[in-house]
């Protein structure tokens, strides 16, 4: 039988979340037993190769690479999990949310006193900026939700282990925190 | 400027001898004279009090109709319910607008004219509608508006603007106001010719007791559309201990479509002052306070005139009617804008000059009302149906109507129909019948006692109008075969957006949260998920919420999704599990904007 | 003091006379959860998520006494579900950034949101514009987390009885405001209640701050109300 097959990204997020899933130590060997990794920063599989199992993601969508990224997740994955606080709520990166984009591309490239080039960046290659950072469950469906800044890694560890196994996930309360 | 202000304030607070409880009569006249209550107004105003600020400012930024913004010379105030919508209000509002030179919400540059929305000012049968300055202006078009603004321009007294005046004491030296009552039917309790003095004189050939047994026998029902046996009320109010006991009128009708308190101020004003006296020797008060709402301020000189009249004839006054020791008055509390001070608590709390935000009950008012006071707050329509019953007897006001349901009801039809006004029915009258004698045959739906009641369609026009089969305060809305259910079902979450108090999470919070998701399904965005998200959701802030328009306000919705599922059906995807509200090309539009590049979209939304 | 018997969930209780139903089931060993009380305060009824079940009908318990023989239904599904939606309600409404909020930890919004179970709020985000007041000299007031249980309001006022907190606006744009000439007269001792007060991080007491490490704080280990449940 083949194994179940993972496939991970970190949109806007500070990668600290795929830290946390390296936190779970030398159980990352009981875990490549499991699973196969697809298309991940941990195996550096730029493209999905085949279709997935689970889907992990790390951060929220600021701009539209995000977006087509998550949306390219969704149809390559059965269960797509919204890992940490910035896939779940926006996070850090929201905070910029009750302030206009334009406020926002002015103080950082035009107003800003580090300024040297007065220029917001306009390549077509360049992704383009959301008015607003958004939660992935605002623009694919979401089947599972792992809090926390960064999820603790028994968190993501007992959580994938349940759905691995088909079980219900019943987390202790230690391990499902919000920070 | 800053000496004047204080004059200004120090008399205001001195005409209304530094009472903390006459707060809204403050900074009603504070706001008159200097066209706003701004940061530094307040601040004088609580020094003068020796309150906080946060709770003059709090009180000032809780009403519609006060501003710490100057409003303009003139400030209009167009009413936004469904049936102004119904009668072409975009095009008067944009007339407005245009004319001014200035947008909703907004006071021209020069402070000269400010246009505001507002909610329902009780004209639903004569809209478009507004009030600027006081004065109602009723049946607007395009073209009135136009020379409005310019007769604003050119200085010209308000009321010099009103070319003429509506029926009845419309037209009276003391109101003289465009308004027209359109009373349709005249019922046997109310508009059946009516002796002054009469219901008071009866009353107090009884003892106190005796009269509430009477009230008991007539069954009569609160009127503002909960329908707490009045009986009851009196008598519960008459048995709690308190040093002083309080009358209290709800003349607060806010519910959208609502104008029949409207008539009864303006035709039978007597009537009703002596049921708050009735009311008074039953519970054994001697104050009465007719809490009025602030739309109708052109009301209040007339009836301050009829209150004194009363005073002349001994019927209001010391030893009133004959009886001695019987000493009753009354005074009239303006509110300043707010729906929710028709929920009796919140319009105590409101009374008493501060923020109308429901009380948690138990203690309820009957215990422990205006000032501590055991109070009995009760509708217009109620105290003029208790005179009537002092006049007639319980027997026979309970002889008319329904088994639960006693007496007449007065309604207020408005919308698509050939005669809207107003109407007194007997209570167990069918929708049908009432749809035939407005002439509205061809409705498709009726919305009966206002948002907070119930949108019906074809399917229940056989249903009884009383309190055990379709509930109503007053308010009819006929809506015709050619409206979009789901516009109205919009302005009504809107209307409980706006006056929503803030107190509680589920009203505050959850009703927002409806509203949103509606208009989600109203762009195209729902999927069968959403429905069910809805109906979920209307009954969480429903069970969950304070007050009476917490627990009502999700019914534009719910009773829509009920009785008109096929309109949200038509709204949403089939057989897609999840629709994003989320649209790429909008999301990015101002970024690509500011940085001076084309969206690349890749032919997708 | 006349005994009160009463029931909740058909576990006997006993009760003093006066006591509010959330009062009076602490003392059972009962929990029901609350966020807008706090003991020694006015009730307010502002969270509603103490809503209970009496005859069958929904009532806020922080506010409702007990009366004798009074059947009180707490534990029971549907009525769970709806105190969940009022947290998912307050984390949508407000801008809640658990990880930089310094109330982390000891944030009774967040301990009632782990005790639920809240993964995600069903409800879409709103992101208010919410103020943050850095003025007072004492204290900074960050509305984005205000949960406007009124605790500030009815709990800190000048000797004389004037309120320093209180409510402006209406509606969905009802927020904590304060009186800024009292506001700036506030004791340490003042400042350091009001933020002890506050369940989420609005009210922060100045110049102090992450005192207390993860893993050691108020609800790292225990869900809220493990301390009364018995």
């Amino acid at each position: 039988m083949s194994k179940p097959v993972v496939a991970t990204a970190s949109l806007a997020g500070c990668f600290g979340c795929h830290m946390s899933l390296l936190d779970i130590d030398d159980r990352i060997l009981t875990l490549i037993d499991l699973v196969e990794f697809n298309k991940s920063p941990i195996d550096d599989i730029k493209t999905f190769t085949k279709q997935c199992d689970i889907g992990i993601i790390e951060g929220g969508c600021c701009n539209s690479e995000n977006v087509e990224n998550l949306r390219n997740f969704r149809k390559n994955c059965k269960i797509l999990i919204s890992l940490g606080e910035c896939a779940i709520m926006g996070g850090l990166p929201a905070m910029r949310n009750g302030i206009p984009i334009k406020d926002c591309l002015e103080e950082a490239y035009l107003n800003s006193p580090t300024v040297d080039d007065k220029i917001i960046p306009n390549d077509d290659e360049l992704p383009m900026i959301l008015d607003r950072v958004y939660p992935c469950h605002e623009i694919v469906k979401i089947d599972y939700f792992l809090p926390g800044c960064p999820p603790r890694a028994d968190l993501i560890w007992q959580a994938l282990v349940a759905l691995l196994e088909g079980k219900p996930l019943d987390l202790p309360y230690e391990v499902v925190k919000f920070d | 400027m800053g000496k004047n202000l204080v004059t200004i304030v120090t008399a205001s607070v001195a005409k209304y001898r530094k009472n903390k409880a006459l707060l809204l009569d403050i900074i009603r006249d504070v706001q008159s004279e200097l066209g706003c209550v701004s940061d530094e107004a307040i601040v004088q105003i609580a020094k003068s009090l020796g309150i906080s600020r946060v709770d003059v400012e709090g009180v000032v930024t809780f009403y519609h109709f006060f501003s710490k913004n100057p409003v303009g010379k003139y400030s209009v105030y167009l009413n936004n319910s469904v049936t102004a919508q119904m009668n072409g209000r975009a095009a008067v509002a944009k007339a407005f607008s245009n004319a001014a030179g200035c947008a909703f919400g907004k006071t021209t540059g020069d402070g000269v004219i400010g246009l505001f929305d507002t909610s329902c000012i009780g004209m639903n049968d004569q809209e478009p509608a507004a009030i600027i300055n006081g004065v109602v202006f009723t049946k607007l078009t395009a073209d009135r508006a136009k020379t409005i603004v310019a007769d604003m321009k050119a200085g010209r007294a308000v009321q010099d603007m009103v070319q003429e005046y509506g029926d009845g004491a419309n037209q009276s030296a003391l109101i003289k106001a465009m308004v027209s009552n359109n009373i349709q039917r005249r019922g046997p309790v109310l508009f059946a010719p009516f002796e002054a003095g009469s219901a008071i004189k009866a009353a107090v050939e009884k003892k106190p007791e005796d009269v509430i047994e009477e009230i008991k026998i007539s069954n009569l029902r609160g009127r503002g559309g909960a329908g707490f046996p009045t009986g009851m009320k009196w008598d519960f109010c008459r048995k709690a201990e308190g040093k002083k006991h309080y009358v209290v009128c709800n003349a607060d009708e806010g519910e959208p479509g609502t104008f029949k308190d409207r008539v009864i101020l303006t035709e039978i004003p007597q009537m009703l002052f002596e049921g708050m006296a009735v009311g008074g020797y039953a519970v054994g008060a001697e104050e009465g306070i007719l809490y009025l709402r602030a739309e109708y301020m052109y009301l209040k000189k007339y009836l301050e005139d009829v209150l004194e009249k009363m005073r002349k004839n001994k019927i209001l006054g010391k030893n009133i009617a004959g009886k001695k020791g019987f000493n009753f008055d009354i005074r009239i509390q303006m509110g300043a804008g707010a729906y929710v001070c028709g929920e009796e608590s919140a319009l105590i709390e409101s009374a008493e000059g501060k923020r109308g935000e429901p009380r948690n009950r138990p203690p309820f008012p009957v215990q422990s009302g205006y000032l501590g006071y055991p109070t009995t707050v009760n509708n217009v329509e109620t105290f003029c149906a208790a005179s009537r019953i002092m006049r007639e007897g319980g027997k026979w006001f309970k002889a008319m109507g329904t088994a639960q349901s006693a007496g007449t009801k007065l309604l207020s039809v408005s919308g698509d129909c050939k005669k809207p006004g107003i109407y007194e029915i007997e209570f167990g009258t069918t929708v049908q019948t009432l749809l035939e004698m407005v002439e509205g045959r061809t409705a498709k739906a009726i919305q009966i006692g206002g948002p907070s009641g119930t949108c019906v369609g074809k399917n229940d026009f056989g249903k009884r109008i009383c309190y055990d089969d379709l509930a109503t305060g007053g308010s009819m809305i006929v809506i015709g075969p050619d409206r979009d259910v789901l516009e109205i079902v919009k302005n009504f979450m809107e209307f409980f957006v706006e006056e929503s108090c803030g107190w509680c999470v589920p009203c505050r919070a959850g009703n927002q949260i409806l509203l949103n998701k509606l208009e989600k399904i109203m762009e195209g965005h729902g999927a069968e998920s959403d429905l069910a998200d809805l109906e979920s959701w209307c009954k969480i802030v429903k069970s969950m919420s304070r007050c009476g328009l917490g627990q009502t306000s999700p019914n534009p919705i719910a009773t829509t999704l009920k009785n008109f599922r096929d309109v949200y059906e038509a709204k949403i995807r089939k057989g897609v599990d999840f629709v994003p509200q989320f649209n790429l090309a909008s999301a990015v539009e101002e970024s690509c904007k500011a940085a001076g590049r084309k969206p690349n979209l890749h032919g997708e939304h | 003091m006349k005994e009160i018997k009463f029931t909740i969930d058909g576990k006997e209780c006993k009760g003093k006379n006066g006591q509010t139903i959330v009062e009076a089931a602490k003392d059972n060993g009962v929990y029901i959860p609350t966020l807008c009380h706090f003991e020694g305060l006015k009730p307010a009824g502002t969270c509603r998520i103490c809503t209970v079940k009496v005859g069958g009908r929904n009532m806020a318990a922080c506010t409702t006494p007990i009366t004798e023989g009074m059947m009180v239904e707490n534990n029971i599904l549907e009525l769970e579900d709806m105190r969940k939606a009022i947290i998912e309600m307050l984390f949508v409404e407000g801008n809640h950034m658990c990880p930089t909020c310094e109330k982390s930890g000891n944030c009774e919004l967040q301990a009632l949101a782990y005790r639920y179970g809240m993964m995600a709020p069903r409800f879409p985000y709103m992101w208010p514009i919410r103020q943050v007041d850095a003025t007072i000299p004492k204290i900074y007031l960050d509305r984005n987390r205000c949960v406007q249980c009124l605790r500030c309001v009815r709990g800190i006022t000048t000797k004389d009885g004037r309120h320093i907190f209180g409510l402006i606006n209406r509606g969905g744009k009802t927020m904590i405001h304060v009186d800024d000439e009292l506001a700036a007269d506030i004791t340490e001792r003042q400042a350091a209640k009001a933020m002890e007060m506050c369940p989420v991080g609005a009210i922060l007491k100045k110049e102090v701050g992450f005192v207390v490490p993860i893993g050691k704080r108020k609800f790292d280990t225990k869900p809220i109300g493990s301390e009364i449940q018995k």
